[in-house]
């Protein structure tokens, strides 16, 4: 009888995503949605200065939102205050599991297997290739794809990396916890900074200088690298608190 | 039709068939491959539908973190009986 229950009661929520996501008014199929008269396109088309012709890439100065990606202008920019709220939401995850889990560990989790010579040495190899492609993506988060949250989460993997090669290995907490801390209060100090000298919460107050160029809109970079440590040392944390156990 | 359609289609195929298999498979480890495998697929989807962004997040989240994360937690659960 429950099974039957479940069966009817999956059909019906198919049935529901199936008829909500078939070409209805608010979910034209791929390709066929009207994306210029959505509020989005307005955001883009938008200017506020008078006649600021096309913007080129590498030469247009003076915009309103200085990244070249747009994933990141909106993100790091416009919707600054909830980039803040996502990585909150981060650290109060990561806070939980240091509640359940943590304590004073001394000794990591023996597990079943033991790494071999050709992981080890491997595993070393590949972890400074790891962490350097997440650094270079949590930097050029306002240019190319990417940005914080994945190059944070890349520099966490490459961690994990170590701990897979090296069932003794352990990293140095504090400084995760330090840094951590210290990039969280750089980001809302950065923002009250806005909010004093130029008027709203994460004002960009750095010169936008030209589109494309490393050091360029402003603030965004400064953002991005401080989201991308503080994710980054916040999920290292998470899996040095799986990794290890109570005990002497 | 052209190439990019056909490419669509395999990539979509195949995402039913890994998540058919990571469901079905009874080595646990081989669910899990299966599992990376999907996410996988699902990045060169997200390329396709033209969302770096997301690829880049879910190439490291989806196929790396998750992943390593359950092959930990497979490992370090001990067996209990001789099951």
């Amino acid at each position: 009888m429950k099974n039957f229950l479940a069966f009817i009661a999956v059909l019906v929520l198919g049935y529901m995503i199936v008829v909500s996501l078939d070409n209805n008014e608010a979910f034209p199929a791929y390709g066929e949605a009207d994306v210029s008269s959505r509020v989005s396109q307005a955001f883009i088309d938008r200017t506020v200065t008078e006649d600021p012709g096309d913007i080129i890439f590498g030469q247009a100065t003076n915009l309103e939102s200085g990244p070249a990606n747009i994933v990141t202008a909106i993100v790091a920019d416009y919707r600054s205050f909830d980039t803040l709220g996502e990585v909150t939401v981060l650290f109060v995850s990561s806070l939980g599991v240091a509640l359940l889990l943590g304590g004073k560990k001394q000794k990591r989790l023996e597990l079943n297997f033991h790494p071999n010579f050709m992981l080890r040495v491997g595993s070393r190899a590949l972890f400074g290739i790891i962490l350097m492609t997440g650094v270079y993506i949590a930097i050029h988060g306002h240019l190319t794809p990417g940005g914080g949250f994945p190059g944070g989460a890349m520099i966490a993997s490459s961690m994990l990396l170590l701990y897979l090669a090296d069932d003794e290995f352990r990293a140095k907490i504090k400084g995760f916890k330090m840094l951590e801390s210290f990039a969280g209060t750089a980001y809302v100090l950065i923002g009250l900074t806005g909010l004093l000298l130029g008027g709203y919460f994460l004002e960009n107050l750095l010169d936008n200088g030209v589109i494309g160029d490393l050091f360029s809109a402003g603030i965004i970079p400064i953002v991005y690298v401080l989201i991308g440590l503080k994710v980054g040392s916040e999920i290292s944390g998470i899996i040095d608190n799986f990794l290890t156990e109570e005990g002497v | 039709m052209d190439l990019i359609n056909i490419v669509e289609i395999i990539v979509s195929v195949l995402m039913l068939i890994l998540a058919f298999l990571a469901i079905n498979s009874k080595s646990l480890v081989k669910s899990v491959m299966f599992l990376s495998a999907l996410s996988m697929l699902a990045v060169v989807g997200f390329v396709l539908m033209k969302a770096p962004d997301v690829a880049v997040t879910e190439a490291v989240i989806g196929s790396g973190l998750v992943t390593s994360l359950f092959i930990f937690t497979l490992l370090s659960a001990r067996k209990v009986g001789n099951k």
